[in-house]
Parts: structure tokens; C-alpha cells; sequence
């Protein structure tokens, strides 16, 4: 396990480079002079040519990248060009804003599209598997944005029961912001999941084992919860690990649309300003975020499945 | 004194398909009385897995029982509420399935599924822990303690198909029920999980259903034997009658091919030319017609009967017929 363990985040590590990289080169590919934009209509030769220096843009870009490895192995993103403050500090206090609306979004529906999918598949061609069929369906049709835009408009402009805008402030209050955007993130999740489920759940429900649980007279409900269950939802941990990209795109929309701080907004605004630091910090931690969760899924699958912890 | 068990009568199987009903199963009738070793031979196809899943209701989805009755200590199973099935499952009748490597959950460990399988008992986990690494140790798991905690893709086949046996035999079930338990196996592993599964058998005094490829471990094993082809009974009786005065051709070329040693098991399962008939377009007349040497005029327009020959020795072929009239 612990070997898994350690060649997991080796690959991960890997992949974190090999993003981060493309990601440095591609912003810089990016058209426009980047001092002059950043500094707008304060830009005067002599602070073009500090910023220069400071961001080493003078410098062949093999050496940027080098400088910003070197750099980042310190911990050191870089400072913010507008408040001078450190980037890392600025990311890292977006950070959790942007996490707990994930993992509020994930595990709603992570819940209710697993019940729903083991219940389908445990009772075939009812009337309920049919319903959630068709539920599945319009779900994942429904885009984020959207979902976002209509519930905000119905749920806190109109009946008002949930607020609007805003992170909130104390336990409950926060959660009480969350519900929203994390249901415009986590409603097309639920169809998502719930059919994957049910998919891989008739699949299982088919396995001669599952005969033998039954052959010695464990309750239906035992076997269908932990039996098959248990294997059924292996693939669903890995689309989610996987789906974290998805995840926090639809996070910088539902940032936007309920004017909620966090990463997304934070990359949208510094791109926008071509404030690089920030940039490249922004996207160094969702890359590692989606690295670190898709390594989170294989390992919690390892967990999950003893045969997969001696495979590679 | 021997009390009849369990009783197949007249039982008929079909599976639907979409190239309409195969008819696995067709007027199978025989018993198993307390305490006694019943084999089922037969080649691969003739329907013996979906007789003895029939027994405890555990088919396919596109199984459908037409006929017949399957009756465990007088009561018919096939009318039984799924409540008290599952109430027969794993206590009164156990079940020892054909592939051992696909028998048991990848994700649960074995301990844990031994102890699951003990949900009637109340006692406490560790005491259910301890009776199952005892069971694992009966049937010559060594070192059952530490075993307990492993996976069953940690356990090569023989030994998967042991704890099988050991869970199947936890309950001390009446009926043990066990489909081809060695047929994946070597011959010297398949001598040693014979000679234990006698063993235990004595102790617990429970019935068996055995059934096998290999005429040899019948005849070393059983005290009767059910002779299957294409999904009905040609033969059945006791074993010594079968193995010495066989009244089928089916069994004679069983006999032949495999000489009934079970240290010299053939590489091969037994072979005999041509083909099993179609089952989901069976030919009129015996169903054995196309590969028996000895076939009449009389064999490809009537079904012969299962006919009474002597003490308990049954069979289905003209050829007694002749021998009676003659
Ligand atoms: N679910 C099913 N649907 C349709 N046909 C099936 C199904 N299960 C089995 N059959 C067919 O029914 C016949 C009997 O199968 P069964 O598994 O009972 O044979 P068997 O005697 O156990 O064979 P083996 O020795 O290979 O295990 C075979 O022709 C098989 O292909
Ligand atoms: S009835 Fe005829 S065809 Fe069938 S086994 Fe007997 S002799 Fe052969
Ligand atoms: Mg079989």
C-alpha cells in the first residue's frame, strides 16, 4: 500500500510539471505586451523597465522558468504587481472558498446520485428506475451556469429562502450560502453519478459472488448496499477524481454568478489584468488540485479494492 | 429409516433466449435421501448447473420453471415465498458453486464474508471469527488465523475453492450441494479435497449433491449416481450397478472414456463423437440418437422412457426394451 502510495504521487508530481509548464509557456503566448497592460495608463519607461526586471521578462524563457521552479520549490510564488503582497498568501486565503464549494457540490451529489443509481439497479424497469432515468438525463443536460442563473433568480431573488450573494460568516451562515451555488455545481453530478451507478451496479448485481451472497441467505438489502455497492461505486470515485477539472470550471462560473470570492474569480480578474504572479499561482494550485484529487482517487479506490493495490 | 430429503419430480427448465426457449432442463425427476452421496454426471452443457441452481432458486433472470416440483423435506420450493428461501439458503441447504475464482467478493476480505454468512447466529464477532478460521483449518487451510484478513485474490484456486467448502459446510446444512468442486483443480489437490469433503461429510452426516465431469471421483465418492444428456435423465441408480452393468449407451461411452480411477484422471475430459442436439430445436425420438451406435428404427420415432431395470436402477433406451420383450 505504501509503495502504491509513493508511486502514485510520484506520477502526480510528474503531471503537476508537465502542467504547470505548458500552462507558463501558454500564458506567455498570449498576444499584448504584458507591462504595459498590467501597468495601464500609469506606465512610465522607468517602471516598465522595473517590472520587467522583477518578473524576469527580459530574460530568455527557458531562464523564467527555471527562475519560477526555482522559486516555487521555496514556496515563493511571486509577488502581486498591483498589491505587492505575496501570492501565495492571496491564493492560499481564496483557497477554501473555492474547496468547501466543491466539496459541498461532490458530496450531495456524489450521495444522492449513488442512492439513486443502486436503487435503479436494484430494481430494474420500475417505475422508479424509469423515473430516475429520465431525471438522470435532464440533469446532466442541465449546464451549471445556468442552473446557477435560474436558482439564484427563483430560490433567492424571488423566495427569497436562501441568500443571494456572498461566503456569509459562521458556520451555518456560510452553509447557508452554500446552497445554492452547490447545487447549480452538483445537480448535473447527481444524473451523472446516479446513471454510472446503476450502469455499474447491474453489472455487479450480475456476478456470480453476488449468487453466492444470496446463496447463503444475506438480507437483499446487505447485498446490494455493501456486497455490490462496494464495487459499483469504484468507478464513480475515479470520475470524480478525474472531473475535479470540471469541477473547478464550473466553480468560476458559480463564483461569478453568486459574486463569491475564491480561485475562480481570483484567475478570471488577474488574466484579465495580466497580473502573472497571480496567474501562474492560481493555476499552479488547481493543477495541483486536480492532480492531488485524481491521485486521492486512485488511492481511495486502492483502499476500496484490494486488487487494485498490488496492480500499478 | 433412509427419509427421502429432497425430491426433483418431474421438473422441465427452459431459458428464454432470442432464438426462442432452450429447453435446459426436461422431466427430471430423482431423490436424495438423509445422509447419502448422490452424483450428477453428465458433459458440459447438459444442464447440470441449472439443475442444482434451480433447487434453491438462484437461476438467471431468464430462467422459467415450467414443470414440475422440487421438493426439500416435503415442502415445494418452487412455490415458496422468497422469506422462507432465504431461509433455506446457507442453513438448511448449502452451495458450493462452479468457478472458484469468481465464487467469493474481490472486495471483501475472507474473514469477513465467513463471518457475514453466520447472520443467524448470535454470537458475538470474534466468536463467529474464530469458528470460521476453525472451518478454514478442517478443510487444510493452514495458518487460518492470518488468513482470515486476506482477499480472495490472495488465495490461488484450490485453496478458494476450500473455503468454498468451508463456508458452505458452516451451517452443517442437511443438503451440500457442489458443482464440478475439483474440476479446476489437480488431480493429486482434487484426491485431497475429496478425501476431506468425505471426512467432513461423516461427521456432519449431511447429504450430497455431487456433481462432476469425472466419472472416477463419482465412483470413488458416491453412493448413487444421476447420469445426465441434453438436459434430461438417461440413467440413475447405484453406483457400483452403473459402473458394472451401465444399461445406456451415453454411460458405456462415459465409462469408456474415463475408466473410473481417480488417481489416473484423464488430461482430457471425456470426449465422445458428435454433437449435443440443439436444445432450443430438440429432434423428435432419442435425444441420443445421432451418436449412438446402436440405435434402431424405433429410436428416432418414440422417446424411450425412464424405465425401471432392477433395484432402483433406472434408464431411457430401447435397447432394454428389446432385451425385456425378448
Ligand atoms: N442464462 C442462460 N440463458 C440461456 N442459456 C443458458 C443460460 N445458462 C445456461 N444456458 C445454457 O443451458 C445449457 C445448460 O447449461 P448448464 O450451465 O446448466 O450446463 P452444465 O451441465 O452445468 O455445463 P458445464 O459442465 O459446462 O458446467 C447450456 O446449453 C447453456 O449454454
Ligand atoms: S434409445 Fe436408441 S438411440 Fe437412444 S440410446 Fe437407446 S439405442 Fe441409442
Ligand atoms: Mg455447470
Amino acid at each position: 500500500m505504501l509503495s502504491f502510495a509513493l508511486r502514485r504521487f510520484a506520477l502526480a508530481a510528474l503531471i503537476l510539471l508537465v502542467a504547470v509548464t505548458l500552462m507558463f509557456l501558454m500564458i506567455r503566448a498570449v498576444p499584448g505586451d504584458p507591462v504595459q497592460i498590467m501597468l495601464g495608463p500609469r506606465a512610465t519607461p522607468e517602471l516598465q523597465a522595473r517590472l520587467t526586471a522583477e518578473l524576469a521578462l527580459d530574460q530568455p524563457i527557458w531562464r523564467q522558468l527555471v527562475i519560477f521552479y526555482g522559486n516555487m520549490l521555496q514556496g515563493d510564488l511571486g509577488t502581486d504587481v498591483f498589491s505587492g503582497r505575496s501570492v501565495t498568501q492571496i491564493v492560499f486565503q481564496q483557497l477554501p472558498f473555492t474547496l468547501e464549494l466543491i466539496f459541498a457540490s461532490i458530496i450531495w451529489s456524489a450521495a444522492l446520485g449513488i442512492l439513486l443509481g443502486a436503487y435503479a439497479a436494484a430494481h430494474p424497469n420500475t417505475v422508479i428506475d424509469r423515473t430516475v432515468a429520465v431525471l438522470s438525463v435532464s440533469f446532466v443536460a442541465a449546464p451549471a451556469f445556468v442552473v446557477a442563473l435560474l436558482s439564484l433568480l427563483l430560490f433567492a431573488v424571488h423566495l427569497q429562502w436562501f441568500p443571494a450573494i456572498g461566503v456569509g460568516d459562521g458556520f451555518w451562515d456560510r452553509l447557508d450560502h452554500l446552497v445554492l451555488p452547490a447545487f447549480a455545481i452538483g445537480l448535473s453530478w447527481v444524473g451523472y453519478i446516479a446513471r454510472l451507478v446503476r450502469a455499474s451496479m447491474l453489472e455487479v448485481l450480475g456476478e456470480n459472488h453476488i449468487r453466492t451472497a444470496r446463496a447463503f441467505g444475506l438480507a437483499e438489502r446487505r447485498i446490494v448496499m455493501v456486497y455490490a455497492l462496494r464495487i459499483a461505486i469504484l468507478p464513480v470515485v475515479t470520475v470524480i477524481g478525474v472531473g475535479m477539472g470540471f469541477l473547478l470550471s464550473a466553480a468560476v462560473f458559480a463564483e461569478i454568478v453568486f459574486a463569491r470570492p475564491g480561485l475562480g474569480k481570483l484567475v478570471i480578474d488577474s488574466i484579465t489584468t495580466r497580473n502573472y504572479p497571480i496567474v501562474m499561482g492560481s493555476v499552479l494550485i488547481s493543477t495541483g488540485l486536480f492532480v492531488v484529487s485524481t491521485a486521492l482517487a486512485d488511492l481511495i479506490n486502492a483502499w476500496l479494492d484490494p486488487r487494485a493495490r498490488t496492480s500499478t | 429409516m433412509t427419509e427421502t430429503l429432497l425430491e426433483i419430480d418431474g421438473l422441465s427448465v427452459d431459458y428464454e433466449t432470442e432464438r426462442g426457449d432452450l429447453k435446459a432442463l426436461r422431466d427430471i425427476s430423482f431423490d436424495v435421501r438423509k445422509g447419502e452421496i448422490v452424483g450428477i454426471v453428465g458433459e458440459s452443457g447438459c444442464g447440470k448447473s441449472t439443475l442444482i441452481s434451480s433447487i434453491l432458486r438462484l437461476t438467471a433472470p431468464n430462467t422459467r420453471f415450467r414443470q414440475g416440483e422440487v421438493r426439500f423435506k416435503g415442502q415445494n420450493l418452487l412455490q415458496a415465498t422468497e422469506r422462507q428461501m432465504r431461509d433455506l439458503r446457507g442453513d438448511d441447504i448449502s452451495i458450493v458453486f462452479q468457478d472458484p475464482m469468481q465464487t467469493h467478493n474481490p472486495v471483501l476480505s475472507v474473514g469477513q464474508q465467513m463471518v457475514d454468512i453466520q447472520h443467524r447466529s448470535s454470537a458475538s464477532k470474534a466468536e463467529k471469527r474464530a469458528k470460521a478460521a476453525k472451518m478454514l483449518g478442517a478443510v487444510g487451510i493452514p495458518d487460518p488465523e492470518a488468513r482470515l484478513s486476506q482477499f480472495p485474490h490472495e488465495f490461488s484456486g484450490g485453496m478458494r475453492q476450500r473455503i468454498a467448502i468451508a463456508m458452505a459446510l458452516m451451517s452443517e446444512p442437511d443438503l451440500l450441494i457442489a458443482d464440478e468442486p475439483t474440476t479446476a483443480l489437480d488431480a493429486t489437490l482434487e484426491v485431497q479435497i475429496i478425501e476431506r469433503l468425505r471426512e467432513l461429510q461423516r461427521e456432519m452426516h449431511c447429504a450430497v449433491l455431487f456433481i462432476s465431469h469425472h466419472l472416477g471421483v463419482i465412483a470413488e465418492l458416491c453412493d448413487r449416481v444421476v447420469v445426465m444428456y441434453a438436459g434430461a435423465v438417461v440413467e440413475s441408480g447405484d453406483v457400483r450397478e452403473i459402473f458394472h452393468n451401465p444399461k445406456h449407451p451415453y454411460t458405456r461411452r462415459l465409462i469408456e472414456c474415463d475408466p473410473g480411477h481417480i488417481k489416473t484422471r484423464a488430461r482430457v475430459l471425456p470426449t465422445i463423437p458428435g454433437e449435443v442436439p440443439d436444445l432450443a430445436n430438440l429432434p423428435g425420438g432419442c435425444i441420443f440418437r445421432d451418436r449412438c451406435d446402436q440405435a434402431m428404427d424405433r429410436c428416432a420415432q418414440e422417446v424411450p422412457p425412464l424405465e425401471r431395470l432392477g433395484e432402483g436402477h433406472l434408464a431411457a433406451c430401447w435397447l432394454n426394451h428389446e432385451e425385456v420383450s425378448a
